[in-house]
């Protein structure tokens, strides 16, 4: 058995003119927790379903778990889990009655389902809605939800297409400790994600851009492979300090995060240069940082990600 | 192939239309108010028209006559015009349909044993009505006529009659002896109605778990679209065939259509019948973009052909032959037939086998059409 989960190799999807996915090659390790980053259009929710198995590609190749995923789909598909990015549940039905027909559907048999709606029940604590239709749950217990119905069949291969999107902050930390559970037992967890303290959360991360690949690697080896340094800056009024920060020879981009600014320098030495363009301003703090994901995003976004 | 997937979806199917109010009403209301109203609504009986009468005679004999054409029911005298200025007026203004002229020397010629012409004016605007109207009025009028013949034997001593005709026509209509026209239109109506609501029924079945996006969740588990199909088939089958049984009572009840042959024969011909229809709508349901398009569609596909083609009212035997070929391909045009063979006539699977067969294969053709069209991607 291969220790390779995933393989794609040239992926492409195409709507007519509109390139949806330009020709995307990952490979992703059986037990890693992988996630897909980038922003709207780049490709992510395209190569989700690809892999589920519930798009056609236009060229290109994709086995999981050693199977083709566009010819050996019916056997795929029971090793499998994808959890979709819109809310795919059967609202008029309840908890219970959607995990035991997403699990039917797989042919879980009888007693395993019972054992494991208990247990999913359980961990995503679900237990007291039981019998709510699913309609009247709330965001954060809908996801879980899904994500419970996904699980029910035990899939070897989890797919998640923003998983936490739209959720609150409690609910997002809970969904996290169930994933990280399930990569404890081995589960290889595939998810897209537009959150960067997500991203940070995973083994490795690929950054998509208009469909394709930009890059590739551990968060760690990410930041690290960004050119330049990071410098953060707080001053006041802020707009006004990024507006002249922007405009310095040696700054290529600069980003506000709340009333912190980030500066991307080309050269560290920069820093003086930067203190001085801010005079007359009042100037609170300035330091080195090391880049996150999130300067990593922007810099990818700036059209100079790579390193 | 595997019966647990199919029964899931059919489980499924349940509870989501058990918990839909909407769906229950459109089940129940939808068909008995179109079998009521369309029942009330369709009448091709032709039954007290009203006449206007003429009598320039004012004689014993023309009252007679005037008096069988009152107790036939089929006219009401409502005026006796006293000039022909009278009688344009009144046909001009629609007051009366029909205006028999009496002239003034009817009486006497009768006396004389010679032929008394009479007038019938028909307003024959309205064709059908005018021609059954016309023919009521005839055969009237030769009744009379034979009565006066009958009479006048009677009297000049003879047990034959000396007029009247060589040859008799007793002509006696079977299996709706009255001409009731409910008789014809009902169990036509039953077909039209289980197929409009059949069709609606399923036609949104497919597309609405697009729009609402539960489709991907069922495109990525190893659900089969027959499978698929089936379980969402099986359902509406069982609700349909209520709906047979409420369309069926009403007829009985409110319409005393007789139901002269086999109660079974109709219930499982009409449960083949359905099934061809929600395989229709289950058809539209998978190529239809969206909700409000596939129930649309399911109207216009089934109401406008069933209605004007199937032989509900206007007889297919009068189409041009290319339609004919046409009418053959929509079920309800199988299913009244073997309704009215049934229904009126006693008819057995002996007789009924063809169209019972036809209506078995367009079905099976909906249900496996629907899995193939059934796209297995987004």
């Amino acid at each position: 058995m291969t220790d390779i989960a995933i393989e794609i190799q040239g992926l492409r999807k195409t709507y007519g003119e509109l390139v949806a996915l330009a020709g995307l090659s990952l490979a992703v390790a059986r037990g890693e927790v992988f996630a897909l980053l980038g922003p709207d259009g780049a490709g992510k929710t395209t190569t989700m379903r690809l892999l589920a198995g519930i798009l056609a590609p236009s060229g290109g190749s994709a086995r999981v778990l050693g199977l083709d995923v566009f010819r050996q789909a019916e056997g795929l598909k029971r090793r499998i889990g994808y959890m979709p990015q819109r809310f795919a549940l059967y609202g008029d039905l309840t908890v219970a009655e959607n995990l035991r027909f997403f699990a039917s559907i797989y042919g879980v048999p009888r007693a395993e389902r019972l054992a494991r709606e208990a247990e999913l029940l359980e961990f995503s604590r679900l237990g007291p809605f039981r019998d709510r239709l699913a309609m009247y749950l709330s965001g954060g217990m809908k996801q879980k939800l899904a994500l419970a119905c996904t699980l029910m069949h035990s899939p070897e291969v989890l797919f998640l297409d923003e998983p936490t999107a739209g959720v609150d902050p409690v609910s997002r930390r809970e969904f996290w400790r169930i994933l990280y559970r399930l990569a404890g037992q081995g589960v290889t967890l595939f998810l897209s994600t537009p959150y960067m303290d997500e991203a940070e959360r995973c083994a490795r991360v690929a950054m998509l851009d208009r469909g394709g690949l930009a890059l590739c690697g551990t968060p760690g080896e990410l930041k690290a492979g960004l050119r330049g340094a990071i410098l953060e800056v707080i001053a006041e009024p802020p707009r006004e300090a990024k507006a002249r920060l922007a405009a310095l020879p040696g700054v290529r981009d600069v980003h506000i995060f709340g009333e912190r600014l980030h500066v991307w320098l080309e050269t560290p030495d920069a820093e003086a240069t930067v203190a001085a363009a801010l005079d007359g301003l009042t100037l609170i703090a300035l330091r080195r940082i090391a880049p996150g994901l999130e300067d990593v995003f922007n810099a990818l976004a700036a059209g100079e990600g790579e390193a | 192939m595997m019966l647990l997937r199919t029964w899931m979806i059919m489980w499924k199917e349940f509870r989501q239309i058990a918990r839909d109010p909407r769906m229950l009403a459109v089940v129940v209301a939808l068909p008995t108010f179109m079998i009521l109203l369309y029942g009330y609504a369709i009448n091709l009986d032709v039954r007290a028209v009203r006449m206007a009468v003429y009598d320039q005679s004012r004689s014993p004999q023309s009252r007679e006559l005037v008096n069988a054409f009152a107790r036939s029911g089929y006219f009401r005298v409502i005026a006796y015009p006293g000039n022909d200025r009278e009688v344009t007026a009144l046909l001009d203004g629609g007051r009366a349909r029909m205006v028999l002229i009496i002239p003034a020397r009817f009486a006497r010629r009768l006396a004389d044993g010679e032929t008394a012409p009479v007038q019938v004016l028909m307003d024959g605007a309205d064709s059908t009505t005018a021609s059954t109207a016309l023919g009521y009025a005839a055969d009237i009028l030769q009744q009379y006529s034979s009565h006066v013949a009958l009479e006048a034997a009677r009297r000049a001593g003879l047990t034959a009659p000396a007029t009247g005709q060589p040859v008799e026509n007793r002509a006696r209509y079977w299996y709706n002896p009255e001409l009731r026209s409910n008789h014809f239109t009902i169990p036509g109506l039953i077909a039209v109605i289980l197929m409009m609501l059949a069709a609606l029924l399923t036609s949104v079945t497919v597309v609405r778990e697009r729009e609402r996006g539960t489709i991907e969740g069922l495109l990525a588990s190893p659900v089969r679209p027959l499978e698929l199909m089936l379980g969402k088939l099986a359902p509406y089958v069982l609700i349909a065939f209520g709906d047979v049984l409420l369309v069926m009572a009403v007829s009985a009840v409110v319409f005393h259509v007789p139901l002269v042959g086999s109660p079974a024969l109709v219930l499982a011909l009409a449960g083949i019948f359905v099934i061809a229809a929600l395989g229709i709508g289950l058809l539209i349901s998978t190529v239809a973009p969206t909700q409000q398009v596939a129930m649309v569609a399911a109207v216009m596909a089934t109401q406008l052909p069933t209605v004007l083609l199937s032989g509900f009212i206007f007889p297919i035997s009068s189409m041009p032959q290319a339609v004919q070929l046409l009418t053959a391909l929509i079920p309800a045009t199988h299913f009244i037939r073997i309704l009215r063979g049934i229904f009126l006539k006693g008819n057995t699977l002996a007789i009924l086998w063809q169209p019972a067969l036809v209506l078995a294969v367009i079905a099976v053709a909906m249900v496996l059409l629907s899995a193939n069209r059934f796209r297995r991607t987004l």
